[in-house]
């Protein structure tokens, strides 16, 4: 237990203090109190990076269940740290932001705060835990606090959905995640990624490491958000503004990114990765920003935005795969992609954290997110228009922020898909730069349309339901720090680039480096005329063409019937689910006490009749066997006789008569087989069970009352039948199966030496096996005591209740 | 004599499933007390039905039949003896107290 961990684990502490404070400081806003934590824990993790620019790591180990190979492993490297700094910046601006967004009087602070901060040390622990299984607990938890937060207004319907949506897809992922864990251990037998990294070459081709891969991007396509995993999140926009800021635009969602990143050296250089991983992420970068566009509310907007922006990196760190299979450092060209997926990372954050806070402040104000009622509120709230303006502009790719700087880099990337020489890459690639282009086309055009038709055009304050005016000071200085992080970092992208961007890529692809060597990254803002520029250019020129005559287009939305839509099968799907297990709960489950007898029959004759034929365990042999006297012959014609009658009568009193029958040939037969004690019982109790069905005979009702007569029944007679059969099978393999000595012959010989008695059965009973017979004693014992309550206790249904 | 048994037993099983089966509260019953029948008919017949003497070491003789089965025979015919009575009276308390003994009509209540 290191500092280390005590910063990882502060807010969950923190977290147990937060309703105390709730409770005993009502005067002050929570949010203060909870505010000093992130700010402390990022001026930490500021401390980490003069370390990681010369290349060293910082790794400290806490044992936690040391026997299974699970130890709290904290490993702080580029990307790591990289993601601890975004998750405690921006977590500090989100709270500070928060303070002014939930009221101090109306909201449950307590548990938001609680939340907020379980959320915030389960982050931390994904990103800087080596272990796999720690890894895995702390993803899980994100999981968890993300549904507790989507949830938190829990008294709306669309909250409660979109909280079980995603808690839903993305626990399924997270299971699958887990399995994908589980199988890597089985081939390295370690927890740790360091140390899988290591033995690699020597499992690659082994039979479950694709598995293990595909279940693993399962676990991160999900949280990520990827196509077609992507529909939670836009139901995930029901949560407080500050939660959708952090958790589903910056941190959490990146998680799915950080876990593809972080297993890139484990993975990457098979073609199912190269190709699932960039494929996926093209895909949900064009679905993501298309689906964009039609939306009227401005946080689906930001929601679909945020899908698409995750595609883009996600498709980066796919293509930065290929890099992994040239040695060489000088000239290779594919580690751009890395770069620009490591870069836009910190882009995407910076932009749309300030949007989703932009999006908030407007909420707040006008009581609307509603596009169509929007409009004109430029000179009302003039700062958080620029805010607005340099997000979107950003988040468009256009110069001088920082967005542009990482679209033109996507665009190399992309491009250079098209000279990557493996995996028929050069057959297919050209498909990439196309649909990023498209992709960058419709991201221009609801990027224009977040901000225009929300701050131009015509003030309708008849629709609004408060008045709107510029935000309080506290709820702009967040999102004005992350503006201003966007310009800074668009002319000075550099700052970031040797201290954060370099380290991030070292942990991404550390096989390309020898000792000492370290990535040169040289962003520039002017890079001559290449294509990405054209690219670019054209991205605008179409996109303000589109956004003029965007009435005209919009019908091709329409041509997509709501049917067919990916939230339509998942609703369907669970409802199908539901209705499935509840008619398959109702075939089988009938109340009918026979039809329970029948499933158990039928089930004891198919598995113990295949056992016999599968196995060959039929087998009889005609040795060894005693002759049939007519005695026997004769009462096994009576039992047998008397047995069918029961079958077949139709009163009660032939049907206990002739169960008195079989018990006396049985006696008999007792006597016949040298069984004195057995034969004495026998008779007695026979003759008492008799005894007892004539007594209940007079109290329980006629045969014909129920049934007029005893219907034939075909499936019964079958059972039965095959019942007695297998019976009988198993007796006569049993008895031609006798392997070994009778134990018999002991109690032969010592029941006089040992025992002192002559009688065999009569000294097993009491001497050798007393124990049966104590406890056959308490069965009785206890029959009697049940007939005897039975009869005597009547409780009547208004005596119960009383 | 073992083929004999194995197939009475056999029977004895086969008419006592046919009876659980059936509707009628004692029908069922008397198939429980047909199929502890053909269980202890079963339990003597698996160990062997070879001539000897009665298990009583009075009587001199060579071989004397399996004590052991006998034993646990005894066993089994007194528990269920004990279950079948408490069954027995049980079914004539449900009769008094629900007025049926048909097994269809005691299907439990879907809203309870």
């Amino acid at each position: 237990m290191t500092l280390l961990h005590l910063a990882i684990l502060s807010p969950f502490l923190m977290a147990i203090l937060v309703p105390f404070i709730y409770k005993f400081v009502r005067n002050v806003h929570t949010g203060w109190f909870v505010l000093v934590l992130p700010v402390t824990l990022f001026v930490y993790f500021v401390q980490f990076i003069p370390r990681n620019m010369n290349g060293q790591t910082t790794i400290s180990t806490a044992e936690w269940i040391p026997s299974l190979g699970i130890n709290f492993t904290a490993l702080v490297d580029g990307l790591g740290l990289l993601f601890a700094l975004l998750i405690t910046g921006i977590g500090a601006l989100v709270v500070l932001y928060s303070i002014y967004y939930l009221s101090k009087e109306k909201e449950q602070l307590h548990s938001f705060y609680v939340y907020l901060l379980m959320f915030m040390g389960a982050m931390l622990g994904v990103v800087l835990s080596d272990n796999m299984i720690v890894l895995y607990t702390f993803w899980e938890l994100t999981s968890l606090s993300s549904f507790l937060l989507i949830g938190y207004w829990y008294h709306r319907e669309k909250s409660r959905y979109g909280a079980q949506k995603s808690m839903l897809i993305t626990v399924f992922g997270g299971l699958a995640m887990l399995g994908g864990f589980v199988l890597l251990y089985l081939m390295t037998g370690t927890f740790s990624i360091r140390e899988t990294i290591g033995y690699v070459p020597a499992i690659m081709d082994h039979y479950l490491f694709v598995p293990a891969m595909l279940l693993i991007l399962l676990g991160a396509f999900t949280k990520s958000a990827q196509f077609p995993f992507y529909i939670w999140l836009p139901d995930a926009m029901e949560a407080p503004t500050p939660v959708s800021a952090y958790l589903h635009s910056a941190t959490m969602v990146k998680a799915g990114i950080y876990l593809v990143a972080r297993l890139s050296p484990v993975f990457a250089l098979t073609p199912e990765w190269f190709w699932i991983v960039s494929t996926v992420g093209i895909i949900t970068l064009f679905w993501g920003s298309f689906n964009a566009v039609k939306q009227t509310d401005l946080k689906a907007i930001l929601a679909f935005s945020t899908v698409s922006q995750l595609g883009l990196i996600m498709s980066l760190l796919g293509v930065g795969a290929a890099s992994l299979h040239y040695d060489m450092l000088d000239d290779n060209i594919f580690t751009v992609a890395t770069l620009a997926a490591v870069f836009h990372l910190i882009n995407h954050a910076t932009f749309k954290g300030s949007l989703f806070m932009v999006v908030g402040i407007v909420d707040h104000e006008t009581g609307t997110r509603d596009i169509r009622k929007l409009g004109g509120l430029m000179s009302l709230m003039p700062i958080t228009f620029t805010i607005a303006v340099i997000g979107a502009f950003s988040m468009a790719g256009l110069p001088p922020f920082n967005g542009f700087l990482s679209k033109e880099m996507f665009f190399t990337g992309m491009l250079r898909v098209m000279e990557f020489d493996l995996f028929n890459a050069q057959t297919y690639g050209f498909i990439f730069p196309v649909l990023a282009w498209l992709g960058s086309i419709f991201t221009f055009l609801y990027s224009m349309v977040l901000v225009f038709r929300t701050f131009t055009g015509k003030y309708q304050p008849e629709k609004l339901e408060k008045k709107p005016h510029e935000a309080p000071i506290g709820m702009l200085i967040p999102p004005i720090i992350l503006a201003s992080l966007v310009i800074v970092i668009g002319f000075f992208p550099n700052i970031i680039s040797y201290s954060i961007i370099e380290p991030a890529m070292a942990s991404i692809l550390p096989t390309l480096l020898m000792e000492g060597e370290h990535f040169y990254v040289n962003i520039y803002m002017w890079h001559g005329w290449t294509p990405e520029l054209f690219m670019t250019i054209g991205v605008v020129a179409l996109g303000v063409l589109g956004y003029l005559t965007l009435p005209k287009w919009r019908r091709i939305y329409n041509l997509f019937p709501e049917k067919l839509t990916l939230n339509k099968a998942y609703d369907g799907g669970l409802k199908g689910l539901n209705t499935g297990s509840e008619r398959l709960t109702k075939f089988y489950m009938t109340g009918f006490f026979r039809d329970y007898l029948a499933y158990i029959f039928a089930f004891m004759i198919v598995i113990l009749g295949s056992t016999i034929a599968i196995k060959g365990a039929f087998s009889y042999s005609f040795d060894d066997l005693a002759p049939v006297g007519p005695y026997e012959a004769v009462i096994a014609v009576v039992m047998t006789l008397s047995a069918l009658t029961i079958v077949f009568s139709k009163s009660r009193l032939s049907a206990i008569i002739a169960l008195g029958a079989v018990g006396y040939s049985l006696s008999l037969f007792f006597v016949i087989f040298r069984a004195p004690d057995l034969a004495l019982t026998q008779l007695i109790i026979e003759t008492v069970s008799v005894a007892l069905f004539l007594l209940c005979f007079y109290h329980l009702p006629e045969f014909k009352k129920v049934e007029t007569k005893m219907r034939f029944k075909v499936e019964n007679f079958i059972i039965s039948a095959g019942v007695g059969l297998v019976v009988t099978l198993i007796a006569l393999s049993a008895n031609s199966q006798q392997v070994s000595d009778r134990i018999s012959n002991y109690f032969i010989e010592n029941s006089y030496y040992l025992a002192g008695g002559k009688n065999m059965v009569n000294v097993i009973l009491v001497d050798f096996r007393g124990f049966d017979t104590l406890f056959e004693v308490v069965v009785l014992g206890i029959a009697a005591l049940g007939i005897y309550s039975m009869i005597k206790l009547r409780l009547s249904r208004g005596e119960e209740q009383s | 004599m073992e083929i004999l048994m194995s197939i009475v037993v056999g029977i004895l099983f086969m008419a006592a499933t046919y009876l659980i089966l059936s509707r009628s509260l004692l029908r069922i019953i008397i198939g429980t007390g047909l199929l502890s029948h053909g269980a202890h008919l079963l339990l003597l017949t698996m160990s062997g039905l070879k001539q000897g003497a009665p298990p009583l070491l009075g009587i001199p003789a060579d071989t004397y039949a399996d004590p052991l089965p006998q034993a646990l025979i005894l066993t089994a015919i007194v528990i269920s003896f004990g279950v079948t009575s408490f069954f027995l009276v049980l079914a004539y308390r449900s009769y008094q107290e629900l007025g049926t003994d048909d097994m269809d009509r005691l299907r439990g209540n879907e809203h309870e």
